[in-house]
């Protein structure tokens, strides 16, 4: 039986070539390998192969052919064999065919799509609990600590976080407790570190991978992105990443452009990674524990100028908070202020002033970048009627621009102003303690924008 | 010239090493006594193979180079899209090395050109192909394609498309391996083209450092896209290349498979013991270009003609069974059955339906948010 020899598409846009030559004649022996022809497009030259052994029986396209389409055929063997004779596949068709599904492999695990549910509240504080002051550096290593205590597969990795407790502190204690096995110092190599981190996570453990900051992240942003976000897509369900990415993000004071920028919009702009960005120290610690137990991979950017400060902290066992879940910080009923880390407390201050303007600012919190709580965004808008976005970095492309293209897409009956954003300046971060304050967002500005929307 | 750097602290180390064994409870800051300059010399025996190993692992071969050959195939008629990396020439490499390894408990990971490691970890050719052609009932669900191919049962941990991050990847693995102790080895194949990526060296440091049960793979096919070695790494000996970390090195003859397969067998024994990583140099060719739309033109015809006539893995196995006694007919018959599996994987990753448009909102993240 004839095999047909069709001309072969030398890249995924190639749609027609030149036949340039032919090595082969008819009558010619051929086995797998050899080269037929030379086939050319306006990029490159290709040789084409025999696939199967047999002998050309008819050349249908002379050399020299130009216009030849992918897919024609140029040229006819007999097989050896007969079974491989039924090999020629129809011409380019790789429309859903009509044929039943076939049998499922085993390989394949069925993930059913169940519809996104609606998310869950915050664990309930009952009457009476008490409460406890402490700063956020220790919510982030008590929330490490109880998980590490419950589940053995979770360790920490990072520069500095064992033997000198972590360089900003949050990893103390932990080496005493838990030992060299599971609170691991590395080298100063953040792309390495993040990808072996994101490959034990592909082997069945749960890491924690410390940055000094995120600001070195961007060593290791390829194995964050390409690798941990990617996998359980390209996977089809099969092969997932539950590792914790975390460490300061945003500025701090007077370190220069290099370690002060905020990596939020950045990491909140890919599907497959949850992104996280508390303010408090209740919120550090049940995000960090929700994150250290979530499936999936989490970016937890932390903001070192936070680290210090104390706030009150229930006494609960297991304090854990939903995933991408916001918070109101503060009702309120003339305009609403939503932020995140840093903002968030600025944004606090401002709404006092504001009040003592008699303005009534509703605060939300985000705490989760990704997936954005965009329902509680929406029904403060629907009662306020007026937004303000306050971020702690760059203005373009940022998650206030986010926020305004949610308000616009499904809040634009609900606004009687346009939204405004207060964020830093958009230029990399001075050093001198005048530019820098300059360039910083602080209350006077959040103020200044919702004394705007609500035209006062 | 007499003071050579060489020479000077190999005389030094003998009697600086005697009182640091002696007194095991040093000042537990201070650093240990430098070890010996000279690394461990690993053998490259020639594994002895029965006749049905030989023949295992000339079907293996044989199942890689066909179903490689229709995948070219089915490029060219574009039921394949993409980038498609094929692994014709090199399946010795993957066929010697997973051979050798226990299924269940080790790991493998690789780069791009995955779909021979994936045939050698077992993996059902139908669904590998069916993936190729991008359809519902690849392993992927048709939504990794040729580069991005995983089977966590098979201890496959992919197919990844970025060069050289299968190595810190692989590093993580074997971290895995050695917090659970779970006695499993990673095997992290890479290219020579990889072997240039910061990562890489990363990976090698804190391999050795901690001791982890890695395996580095260096597949040398001689040409990193259509940069040869020689133009783009200053150290070609490419299994020279953790000398500084302290991770010993063999180069084996990549198109030999029972080169491999021996070499492999040390390289484990040593992995296994937790003495740490070591890196093998597999000198292999490919073919084919680098991908489906590479016109070759970094290289002659002749040179890879000459390949393919004097070092070729599966003619040269088959020489081998041939002087054993078998027949060329039973190897025909092998032939036979090889090219009929390959053709059913063709027939089904042709006839299997895309996936559901419902499939592009699933698989994004584990959990519901």
């Amino acid at each position: 039986m004839a095999i047909e020899l069709k001309m072969p598409a030398l890249s995924p846009t190639m749609e027609e070539g030149t036949l340039a030559k032919w090595l082969v004649k008819e009558g010619d022996e051929v086995s797998s390998g050899d080269i037929l022809a030379e086939i050319e497009t306006d990029k490159a030259t290709m040789e084409f192969e025999a696939v199967d052994e047999g002998v050309i029986s008819k050349i249908i396209i002379a050399e020299g052919t130009d216009g030849v389409a992918v897919g024609a055929v140029i040229a006819e063997m007999t097989g050896e064999d007969e079974e491989e004779g039924a090999s020629p596949v129809p011409s380019p068709a790789p429309e859903a065919s009509p044929k039943p599904e076939p049998e499922p492999s085993p390989e394949i695990t069925e993930s059913a799509a169940a519809p996104p549910v609606s998310r869950a509240d915050d664990p309930a504080v009952p009457e009476g609990t008490s409460m406890t002051s402490i700063t956020v550096r220790e919510a982030l290593r008590d929330a490490m600590a109880e998980e590490m205590r419950t589940d053995d597969s979770v360790f920490v990795m990072g520069e500095e976080v064992a033997e000198y407790q972590g360089a900003y502190k949050v990893t103390q204690g932990l080496l005493d407790e838990f030992g060299s096995k599971r609170v691991i110092d590395t080298p100063i190599t953040e792309h390495g570190f993040a990808g072996i981190g994101a490959g034990a996570a592909m082997g069945g453990l749960k890491p924690i991978v410390e940055f000094m900051t995120f600001n070195f992240a961007m060593q290791a942003i390829d194995q964050i992105i390409n690798s941990a976000a990617k996998t359980n897509y390209m996977s089809g369900g099969q092969m997932r990443c539950p590792i914790v990415f975390r460490g300061p993000n945003g500025a701090a004071s007077r370190v220069g452009a290099q370690h002060s920028q905020n990596y939020g919009p950045w990491y909140a702009g890919v599907p497959g990674l949850i992104v996280m960005a508390p303010y408090d120290a209740a919120d550090a610690k049940g995000l960090l524990k929700a994150a250290i137990r979530c499936p999936d991979p989490v970016v937890f950017l932390e903001n070192e100028l936070l680290y210090g400060r104390s706030f009150e902290i229930p006494d609960l066992d297991d304090y854990v908070l939903p995933i991408g879940k916001a918070r109101i910080m503060r009702e309120g009923a003339d305009v609403t202020i939503v932020s995140y880390s840093i903002g968030v407390g600025l944004a606090l201050e401002a709404a006092d002033t504001l009040a003592g303007e008699g303005i009534d600012a509703e605060v939300i919190d985000l705490r989760t970048l990704r997936p954005l709580d965009t329902e509680t965004v929406l029904q403060s808008l629907a009662k306020t009627n007026r937004l303000v976005v306050a971020e702690e970095g760059w203005p373009t492309c940022s998650i206030a621009s986010e926020i305004i293209a949610v308000c616009m897409e499904e809040g634009f009956d609900d606004l009687d102003a346009p939204v405004a954003r207060v964020t830093n300046e958009d230029v990399p971060l001075p050093y001198a303690a005048n530019l820098e304050k300059a360039a910083l967002i602080d209350s006077d500005r959040i103020i200044a924008a919702a004394k705007k929307a609500c035209y006062r | 010239m007499a003071k050579s750097p060489q020479k000077a602290p190999s005389k030094a180390k003998a009697p600086a090493k005697r009182p640091a064994k002696r007194t095991p409870k040093a000042a537990p800051k201070k650093a240990p006594a430098r070890k010996s300059s000279r690394l461990p010399v690993l053998k490259t025996p020639i594994y002895k193979a029965s006749k049905a190993e030989l023949m295992d692992f000339y079907e293996q071969m044989l199942l890689i180079r066909r179903f490689e050959e229709k995948a070219g195939q089915l490029y060219g008629l574009g039921l394949i899209g993409g980038f498609c990396h094929l692994y014709i020439g090199q399946e010795a490499v993957v066929t010697g090395l997973q051979s050798a390894i226990e299924p269940g408990k080790d790991s493998v990971i690789t780069g791009y050109r995955d779909h021979g490691h994936m045939l050698a970890c077992g993996i059902d050719p139908n669904i590998v192909m069916a993936e190729l052609t991008g359809r519902a009932s690849g392993i992927s669900k048709g939504k990794g394609g040729s580069m991005h191919m995983f089977s966590v049962d098979h201890g496959f941990y992919g197919g990844h498309g970025i060069v050289g991050a299968q190595v810190s990847l692989g590093t993580g693995l074997a971290f895995g391996h050695k917090y659970k102790e779970d006695g499993g080895v990673c095997l992290a194949y890479f290219g020579d083209g990889a072997s240039n990526q910061g990562q890489v060296y990363e990976s090698f440091n804190m391999a050795e450092l901690w001791k982890l049960p890695v395996i580095f793979v260096i597949e040398n096919n001689q040409y990193a896209m259509g940069t040869s070695v020689n133009r783009s790494s200053s150290e070609d000996q490419l299994y020279r290349r953790g000398e500084s970390f302290r991770i010993p090195g063999v180069q084996v003859d990549g198109m030999d498979v029972l080169a491999v397969r021996g070499a492999v067998e040390e390289a484990l024994k040593y992995v296994r013991a937790g003495k740490g990583p070591v890196l093998m140099e597999l000198k292999t060719y490919r073919y084919r270009g680098h991908s489906m739309s590479d016109p070759a033109k970094y290289r002659s015809r002749d040179e890879v003609q000459d390949v393919r006539e004097k070092s070729d893995p599966i003619e040269r196995l088959k020489a081998m069974l041939m002087k054993q006694g078998v027949k060329e007919e039973d190897l025909k018959a092998l032939d036979k059955k090889v090219r009929k599996t390959v053709l059913e994987a063709a027939d089904f990753a042709e006839e299997s339906p895309e996936p559901e448009l419902s499939e592009l909102y699933t698989d994004v993240l584990v959990g519901q948010y």
